[in-house]
């Protein structure tokens, strides 16, 4: 009895010792390392870095809601992106190759490390489909365009699949996907070759009405 | 049976409280209490943050208001472009959390016995004490500037509230070619844009219904927040620097205002007396850390609270942690973003400190958004960090302003980012 109750305390302490380490910075991130800017050359004191990927990620929170899940009206949820097009568009983002109007001044502030730990971070989170009104008749049309154009790269109608490392569309913010595609027509970031043949093809033959037919496609996915 | 850390020692002596060093809480069935001391932006989200890291602490939150109200975005009510309504927020989803809310006063905060005395009587005692009260008014550096006045006749409508909606009535009810005097009040001070927001919302009223009327602000200071684009924005919408100008900026000290008379409705500014009369006036009285703060000597000389960078605990009182606008955090602004996220700090530090666990190292961000017209907003961004020297600082290179050259369709971006601000933080805080 008494060494079953030994065993159960040592489990029950190492689980949250565990816990503890999820929790707070993990050992080996908790080392001071050089300031996260590439090039801090004004910097007169040492920062600090090394925070875990919560604390990190727990900071985006206040725009893009509780574990990413966005309440909109117009911040994307981050929560359960996939990492790698999480960790490129900060890149983008970063770089200036993708258009922000704020993102790209807080990208700044991350190294590509830290970047990863945030990452991951929300990957592992749920993702939320927003709730957001949409027109039915426009959402069928949708879907037949999205099918048609899109479905071979976003699949399942733009929903997190699993190995899929582009933009979760499906569920997403409306005024987000707008103004997504907006840059991405006036060169303000940049579209992928393939993305681009498909999306020149969609909007000949659509316009801009299949645009819309798309974002409420979108949207109705909840 | 519950037992707490001390009866627990009590019973098993000696060689059981050393194992207790390594040993959690959790395993051993007894609750680490921690009290939140006002259920705002920075207590409210330390309040949900603990909880989520560790359920089985006892998280009590002491605030005397049963709705809260965000004083984000309550400009747009003083404009008339939001409802009153639509700012209050209740404390339902966060008693649903597991947190405990009491709707009372703290009056005295005593950190030797570690307990928090109410109005109300309630004596609560705690492990670790988190200390959230934003800021109070200071009323001695404006001759003739008393509480009943603002409440009654010059609102400084800073926290929102009643006030809020007299400084709007007091605007509808002005004439046209009246004078909105907005008083801006010295560094260090809560939402350091606000009053330039607020006059920028005034003056897009006052030009639909009453064009002939203005704005003066009369600063205390001779630079302030988003300078720059304020000033941008005023010249392009609101004629700033012309005859008609619908806002006038009159910076420190010369405009430094030192005397009100709300018999007249006068006020007197700068070093040799000048007067000036205004229809409306709106007074921004100088500010430091909560009353409670004082009253628990968790403040220095600044009026505001030293701490930790780290955990935020209190450099002054041991055991009890203050954050939000009452404390003083290095080059973090004092905004709902800085508070909202240093709380998220404290509520690691505080958890790693009751169950013995190593206190991580910190990461901040603040993001704040003004603005000017309803189609054109501004913002600045910051990541920061704990720098060697203790004090929090902006990382090189990184943040920063909306840039100057924006489109108007990025500052039409900008107001719906800002929108979403408002329903994300406000979730973080209290969903």
């Amino acid at each position: 009895m008494a060494k079953k109750l030994m065993k159960l305390a040592l489990l029950a302490s190492a689980v949250t010792l565990g816990l503890a380490t999820t929790a707070f910075a993990a050992k080996e991130e908790a080392k001071p390392a050089p300031a996260a800017a590439p090039a801090p050359a004004a910097a007169p004191v040492q920062l600090i870095s090394g925070a875990s990927a919560q604390m990190l990620g727990e900071t985006c929170n206040g725009c893009h809601g509780t574990d990413g899940a966005s309440a909109g009206p117009a911040s994307p949820t981050i929560g359960g992106l996939h990492p790698e097009y999480f960790a490129s568009i900060m890149k983008s983002f970063q770089e200036g190759t993708a258009y922000s109007t704020v993102m790209g001044r807080i990208a700044k502030g991350y190294t590509e490390d830290e970047i990863k730990l945030m990452a991951d971070y929300f990957a592992a989170k749920p993702y939320v489909p927003a709730k957001q009104k949409f027109d039915d008749k426009l959402a069928a049309t949708g879907k037949k365009i999205h099918d048609k154009w899109c479905e071979k790269c976003h699949a399942e109608g733009g929903k997190v699949v699993a190995d899929e490392e582009y933009q979760v569309i499906a569920g997403q913010w409306t005024p987000y996907l707008k103004y997504t595609m907006q840059d991405f027509q006036n060169d303000k970031r940049e579209m992928p070759k393939k993305m681009k043949e498909k999306f020149d093809g969609m909007v000949k033959k659509e316009g801009d009405k299949g645009l819309d037919a798309l974002y409420a496609f979108y949207a109705s996915q909840q | 049976m519950k037992m707490n850390r001390r009866d627990f020692v009590k019973a098993t002596g000696t060689a059981a409280a050393v194992a207790m060093v390594g040993m959690p809480h959790l395993a051993f069935g007894a609750a680490s209490k921690v009290v939140v001391v006002g259920g705002g932006t920075g207590g409210t989200t330390a309040a949900k943050y603990i909880k989520r890291i560790d359920p089985s602490i006892d998280v009590t939150i002491v605030e005397p208001n049963k709705t809260y109200l965000t004083s984000y975005f309550s400009n747009e009510v003083i404009a008339g472009e939001r409802d009153m309504k639509s700012l209050e927020v209740g404390y339902d989803d966060v008693k649903k959390m597991g947190i405990n809310v009491i709707f009372d006063s703290a009056e005295a905060i005593d950190g030797a016995a570690k307990t928090v005395k109410t109005a109300g009587g309630q004596t609560l005692a705690f492990d670790r004490c988190v200390v959230s009260p934003g800021v109070e008014f200071v009323y001695d550096k404006i001759e003739g500037y008393t509480p009943e006045v603002a409440d009654k006749q010059m609102p400084h409508a800073w926290k929102a509230g009643p006030q809020t909606l007299l400084l709007k009535k007091q605007i509808e009810d002005m004439k046209d070619g009246g004078v909105v005097a907005i008083v801006a009040p010295p560094n260090p001070f809560r939402c350091p844009p606000g009053p330039y927001e607020r006059a920028s919302l005034i003056a897009h009223y006052l030009q639909k219904h009453k064009p002939k009327s203005k704005v003066v602000i009369l600063d205390a200071k001779q630079k302030f927040s988003k300078q720059g684009l304020f000033v941008q924005a005023w010249e392009k919408f609101y004629g700033y620097g012309t005859p008609k100008a619908l806002i006038e900026w009159r910076p420190g000290p010369d405009a430094t205002v030192t005397k009100v008379d709300p018999a007249t409705m006068t006020l007197t500014y700068g070093e040799v007396g000048e007067e000036m009369k205004a229809d409306v006036i709106n007074v921004i009285p100088p500010q430091r850390a909560g009353k409670i703060a004082q009253a628990a000597g968790l403040a220095d000389d600044s009026g505001f609270c030293p701490v930790d960078g780290r955990s935020f605990e209190s450099k002054k009182v041991p055991g009890i942690h203050v954050i939000g606008d009452a404390c003083i955090a290095g080059a973090m602004p004092k905004s709902a973003y800085a508070a909202n996220s240093q709380a998220k700090v404290c509520a690691a530090a505080v958890v790693a400190l009751l169950k013995g666990g190593e206190i991580g190292v910190p990461a901040f961000v603040n993001t704040c958004y003004s603005l000017i017209t309803p189609d054109w907003a501004i913002s600045v961004a910051g990541v920061y960090k704990l720098g060697a020297d203790g004090k929090i600082a902006e990382v090189p290179n990184s943040g920063g302003l909306t840039p100057m050259d924006a489109s108007a369709e990025a500052h039409a971006r900008e107001v719906q980012y800002a929108y979403s601000w408002y329903t994300n933080i406000v979730n973080d805080i209290f969903k």
